[in-house]
């Protein structure tokens, strides 16, 4: 039998995350039901006027988008650390960099992509006008493949650790605010009339630069965790 | 050159070589931290605008430019002992960190204080200063993934990597958040084109500036022995050295 390549080793290990994910739908809901119950505390906060929320409602959307990537991006390797299968991967002759895109793929797949396609029932529930829901759904679906890229670099450096929780927002939260400022930024854009291409663009850039640079310390933060 | 490379992973060799440095550096970073301070504090001319107010400057930029570049220090230092496996290298980058935050704090403690009396407040969200709280949390970041390890080789190495990852989104952090909001005034000091700077004020600057580089190696390498110290105190070196100290 000889070895699988690059790539239907990279395609099979997505195919097995994915089915992972689906044989435990709680995984998968948990994350919309934390986005949707925070956006519902934002009201409580901030009051029910209609006007305030329109205004407040892109910024409201993009941070629990951003919690609810971060609080899952902790349990990316978790499992697989756990029942040794990490290991395997690391001696395995496919390159380290292919494997943990397809975790990271995996991982949008199951939070950011779902939570992009369920945004608009949460934007009207905010009162964000109607031009801004294209913009913001766009957005979203660039900017948590992103955050899922940011936040795997701090799953691979604290997997290994007991108490990595809280220790991984503290490490990457600040990596986050460039993602937040322009995920913004294109939703207002578009809300109050201006094109919101070019805040696309510049993170679909970032994006680009992410997935070039960011399974390289991914590989790396995995190596030092398993050796550690 | 490799006979060098080879004595900087020697830590007895780094402990004297840096003893040997302090000596010298650490009075000339005094007396530089002293002229400088009694220059720009009493002989330079009150600011038009801002009169005395201003002259929180010696301290608040060359910190601020201190803990930036202490950054590049780390991260550079991190490369280093990730690439050619250099546990000195790994040692400075652990000293570097607590250092840095303490600069950046710095900045932003004079910063907060400059802004009351000029901005009418102590705080506002401009580009600058959230850039400068980010790198606060890189640092404190740095420190806290190292504590979190029990295995220190293990630590150092995963400390690099971060530092390495800050360093590439330092730039991208900065330009979002310059693009985002901006109230600070511009570099005022500028290696191309004309300086916004009397050079009456500038020449204290630049002393001051130049004091806390001194200020910054000297807290590094102090705080890099004392770290050698801790790693190596099973060697006999540093037992040698105890010895030493018990008798004098």
């Amino acid at each position: 039998m000889t070895a699988p390549g690059a790539g239907q080793f990279c395609m099979r290990l997505l195919r097995r995350q994915l089915l992972l994910a689906v044989r435990r739908p709680l995984e998968i809901g948990n994350p919309l039901l934390f986005f949707a119950m925070v956006v519902s505390l934002f009201p409580l906060g901030l009051g029910p006027s209609p006007q305030t929320l329109a205004d407040f409602a892109p910024g409201v959307l993009w941070i629990t988008a951003l919690l609810s990537n971060l609080l899952t991006s902790d349990a990316v390797f978790r499992s697989d650390f756990d029942d040794g299968s990490l290991e395997q991967l690391l001696l395995a002759p496919q390159p380290l960099y292919l494997s943990v895109l397809a975790y990271i793929g995996a991982h949008w797949i199951t939070t950011g992509l779902l939570l992009a396609i369920v945004s608009p029932v949460f934007a009207l529930m905010l009162n964000l006008p109607g031009q801004g829901i294209a913009a913001l759904m766009a957005s979203l679906l660039i900017g948590t493949a992103l955050l899922s890229l940011i936040g795997g670099i701090g799953a691979a450096l604290t997997v290994g650790l007991k108490r990595g929780g809280m220790l991984i927002s503290l490490l990457i939260l600040p990596l986050y605010m460039p993602v937040l400022i322009f995920g913004t930024a294109a939703v207002q854009a578009a809300v109050t009339g201006f094109p919101a291409g070019p805040y696309l663009a510049i993170l679909g850039a970032m994006l680009c630069l992410a997935i070039a640079l960011a399974p390289v310390a991914m590989a790396a933060g995995l190596r030092i965790s398993i050796d550690a | 050159m490799w006979p060098i490379f080879h004595k900087f992973g020697s830590p007895p060799w780094l402990y004297s070589i840096s003893g040997a440095i302090l000596r010298w550096l650490l009075p000339i970073t005094l007396i530089a931290l002293i002229t400088g301070a009694i220059w720009g504090l009493l002989f330079t001319p009150a600011e038009n605008v801002q009169g005395n107010s201003y002259r929180i400057i010696y301290i608040h930029v060359p910190a601020a430019v201190v803990a930036l570049a202490g950054y590049y220090v780390m991260a550079l230092a991190g490369a280093v002992s990730l690439i050619w496996r250099m546990k000195m290298a790994d040692v400075a980058m652990k000293a570097a960190a607590p250092v840095g935050a303490a600069f950046t704090f710095i900045a932003l403690f004079t910063g907060a204080v400059w802004g009351k009396p000029t901005w009418g407040t102590w705080w506002v969200w401009d580009a600058r200063i959230t850039s400068m709280l980010v790198l606060l949390f890189l640092y404190l970041g740095v420190v806290a993934l190292y504590e979190a390890f029990d295995n220190k080789e293990a630590a150092g190495k995963a400390c690099a990597v971060l530092s390495l990852v800050g360093m590439v989104n330092i730039p991208i952090i900065y330009k979002s958040v310059d693009w985002w909001y901006s109230l600070h005034q511009g570099a005022s000091i500028k290696f191309t084109g004309e300086t916004s700077i009397h050079s009456s004020m500038l020449y204290p600057l630049l002393l001051m500036i130049a004091a806390f580089y001194a200020l910054f190696t000297c807290c590094l390498l102090l705080n890099m022995r004392a770290e050698l110290l801790q790693r190596e105190q099973r060697t006999q070196w540093v037992r040698k050295l105890i010895d030493k100290e018990v008798v004098n």
